[in-house]
């Protein structure tokens, strides 16, 4: 878990569901790092949290490589077409 | 199972030299020094021999304790230790970025079962009191990691807790993975102990990247204060820390005249210690814990 590769943004209106159900996100971390759980060495992290609600409060992803960039092509691909809306 | 209280704290007591106390009778009881009876205990009786055999005690206690850390601070920590009485050194285990885990007090208790007090602090005790390891370990992140001054504090607390035990010979070392093996070497440069095992710890030397989220600084600049001897076990196939840092690693030690010993290894990334993980390499796992045991066993052996 060692690269501490690690990018931290604020999440505002929005939410996300944990084992207790939907609440809403603060911020999110993104790390390039060794998994709890994927299948590989390293993998594409994504914490999204609300610390006031406790270490709990939290959704995971952990992406291999590809499939990170084919959310962030998702991703771009998404908020460009809502810009048109 | 023992149903008096007072019967097992006699059985746990540190001070006992419960390998003494305990025995076969040749009625295939178990009994003690005190004529207690332990039903419930698991004993074989050699078929070979007759009257009383004693058989190896190996019992150990693995337990969640707290501990007093940085800031008076009480902290969560997992402690194992040998029940046979005796005179050991102690260990100071520093888990990994992914935090206070099974994985982890499984080394703990391997310890233990080599013949040492061991204990590992939660280092996210305060951040995330109670959490899953892995929920934990994303809270300290987003938080920046653990500051050192607090890391310091908090080994400082497990290394007198390993040394007020009755059965501590008033030696201590430490080891640790990942993150932990910087935190290692840190603790080798702040505290009082005996020997530092830096299992692939990033930014001992080497800087991090401009904006750097997390809470750490090389140690470079300090190796010479350096208080023991340092095991370094490191994959050449890491980039955190990467070849070329240990290399420069390895040329401080030497500048400074300090006592140490690396081992590097082929066909090894980060984390070749990590049985869960596909950065497992068997070769390299079982070279690395036959090193921290002959270095243990000469650090931490005899009295302080």
């Amino acid at each position: 878990m060692c690269t501490y590769s690690t990018e931290k943004i604020d999440v505002a209106a929005s939410s996300g569901k944990g084992p207790d159900g939907w609440f809403p996100l603060r911020t999110a971390t993104v790390y390039y790092d060794h998994p709890v759980h994927a299948p590989d060495a390293h993998t594409v992290n994504i914490d999204f949290l609300n610390p006031e609600r406790g270490p709990g409060a939290r959704v995971a992803v952990e992406l291999s490589l590809d499939s990170a960039r084919a959310l962030m092509a998702a991703l771009q691909v998404t908020v460009e077409r809502a810009e048109h809306h | 199972m023992l149903s008096q209280q007072g019967e097992l704290a006699a059985l746990i007591a540190p001070r006992r030299d419960v390998r003494r106390v305990l025995s076969i009778a040749s009625d295939g009881r178990v009994v003690g020094r005190e004529g207690m009876k332990g039903e419930g205990l698991r004993f074989r009786r050699d078929p070979t021999t007759k009257g009383e055999k004693s058989v190896r005690y190996d019992a150990v206690l693995a337990e969640t304790v707290g501990i007093q850390g940085a800031g008076n601070d009480e902290i969560e920590a997992y402690a194992a230790r040998p029940m046979d009485g005796g005179s050991r050194g102690g260990v100071l285990v520093i888990h990994h970025m992914p935090g206070y885990d099974r994985e982890t007090k499984e080394i703990v208790r391997r310890f233990a079962v080599w013949g040492y007090n061991a204990i590992c602090p939660n280092l996210y005790s305060r951040e995330a009191p109670g959490a899953e390891p892995d929920d934990a370990a994303a809270t300290a992140r987003a938080n920046g990691g653990v500051p050192d001054e607090r890391f310091v504090g908090d080994a400082g607390g497990a290394v007198r807790w390993l040394r007020a035990l009755p059965t501590s010979n008033g030696k201590v070392g430490t080891i640790g993975f990942c993150s932990g093996g910087r935190q290692a070497f840190l603790t080798a440069l702040e505290l009082d102990i005996q020997g530092a095992v830096d299992c692939y710890g990033a930014f001992v030397v080497g800087t991090p990247p401009e904006g750097f989220p997390l809470q750490v600084q090389p140690l470079a600049d300090r190796v010479a204060e350096l208080r023991a001897p340092v095991l370094g076990l490191f994959g050449n196939e890491d980039s955190h820390p990467s070849p070329d840092q240990v290399d420069e690693l390895e040329k401080l030690l030497q500048t400074h005249g300090k006592d140490y010993e690396f081992h590097r290894y082929d066909d090894a990334g980060h984390a070749f210690f990590s049985v869960d993980r596909p950065s497992y390499r068997v070769a390299a796992a079982l070279d690395g814990w036959q090193h921290v045991q002959a270095f243990f066993g000469t650090q931490l052996s005899g009295k302080a």
